[in-house]
């Protein structure tokens, strides 16, 4: 992350030299921090709300039942998570929230998994298999239906803007078990220093 | 068909975690307050790591370099699709306008644009979830998270140009 941080930057600037945009660079820094600023602010509200949701899920005994029902998949990709960990369960719902578009409940959900990772975490400043395993899934950004991108279609006027379903279907799947793969290779062959 | 789906599924999850908590004498308001209060200090902690790849990326995207990337296309991919397939593991709304913009030019029935909705519609911002979620928990060693991201991102967007080409090229070509 400090090589990618510290390129995105010093590329910038030097592009923006090269190209003369060097006046684009600088207010496109100061808008964003706001912008940055913005997007956490109008997260409190939908995270609260969120958060709210599931605790109650949670105290009714239904994310319990879906790590259950779950747990012949989850043992196996997950095997640094104790059995009875809401965790489980919640690594479910963020994943269904992620395939269903509802990106509004995926983050709050998502965060809430992390921070139940975490209390399991021996080492809290290194990521865990399962950390690395949950965010391999999320990143690989599963969706049934791209309903953003069918919008801006159908906004455009597209005659078939659903045709596009199941490419991307197909795409996301095997990208979302590559990801699976991939993440379940580099635990055994990564070496930690 | 699409609309209604995405419409009923948040109000039926609500409802049935409502009545099932009521069903088991679960003190519904009081919980949901309990977990509500969490929502301001996770949004809050997540601040310092939005600043920071926000405003990295959105430079990156200002100094003009995707255009000059645009040079380095080949006949696989058309040279207008190369700036969204570097943009789209960094940014979600640039990958978006992106996309919005090879819409208008090229018409959303074109080759380029289904190429560009496979891409865009399949991805997720690798670099965004790993700094905000690793962020939110104080992580500081990524180990192997962010190499599994990147080897899906990658695979995602040769998977793409080959669906595009499987479904779109034979019918259209533009």
């Amino acid at each position: 992350m400090n090589y990618i941080f510290f390129l995105l930057i010093a590329v910038s600037i030097l592009a923006g030299i090269v190209n003369n945009t060097l006046d684009k660079v600088v207010s496109a820094m100061l808008a964003s921090c706001n912008t940055a600023v913005e997007i956490a602010l109008s997260l409190i509200g939908i995270m609260a709300f969120w958060l709210g949701i599931m605790r109650i899920a949670e105290k009714a005994g239904l994310v319990q039942i879906i790590s259950k029902l779950l747990y012949p998949i989850t043992r196996f990709l997950f095997k640094d998570v104790k059995k009875d960990s809401p965790a489980v369960g919640n690594i479910a719902m963020s994943i269904t929230a992620n395939a269903l578009g509802l990106t509004n409940a995926a983050t709050p959900i998502g965060l809430k998994v992390m921070k139940e990772l975490q209390e399991e975490n021996p080492k809290k400043e290194e990521a865990t298999d399962a950390m690395c395993m949950f965010l391999g899934m999320n990143t690989a950004g599963f969706q049934i239906i791209p309903a953003t991108v069918i919008a801006i279609l159908v906004g455009f006027g597209a005659k078939n803007p659903t045709d596009i379903i199941l490419p991307t279907l197909i795409v996301t799947t095997l990208s979302f078990l590559t990801a699976i793969a991939a993440a379940l290779i580099l635990k055994k062959v990564w070496k930690n220093d | 068909m699409i609309e209604k789906f995405s419409l009923y599924i948040l109000p039926i999850m609500i409802l049935t975690i409502l009545t099932t908590a009521l069903f088991k004498k679960v003190p519904v308001y009081e919980e949901f307050i309990e977990g509500a209060k969490d929502g301001f200090k996770v949004a809050v902690s997540i601040i310092p790591y939005l600043v920071a790849i926000i405003t990295a990326v959105s430079m990156f995207k200002a100094s003009g370099i995707l255009d000059f990337a645009k040079n380095f296309a080949s006949s696989i991919v058309p040279p207008d699709i190369v700036p969204i397939m570097l943009t789209r593991s960094l940014s979600g709304s640039a990958a978006l306008g992106l996309f919005s913009d090879i819409v208008k030019d090229f018409g959303p029935d074109s080759y380029i644009a289904k190429l560009a909705a496979i891409m865009v519609g399949s991805s997720e911002t690798t670099f965004y979830v790993l700094a905000v979620y690793f962020g939110s928990i104080g992580i500081k060693k990524y180990r192997y998270a962010l190499l599994t991201g990147i080897i899906a991102d990658i695979t995602g967007i040769v998977l793409a140009i080959w669906a595009a080409r499987l479904f779109f090229l034979a019918s259209s070509v533009s």
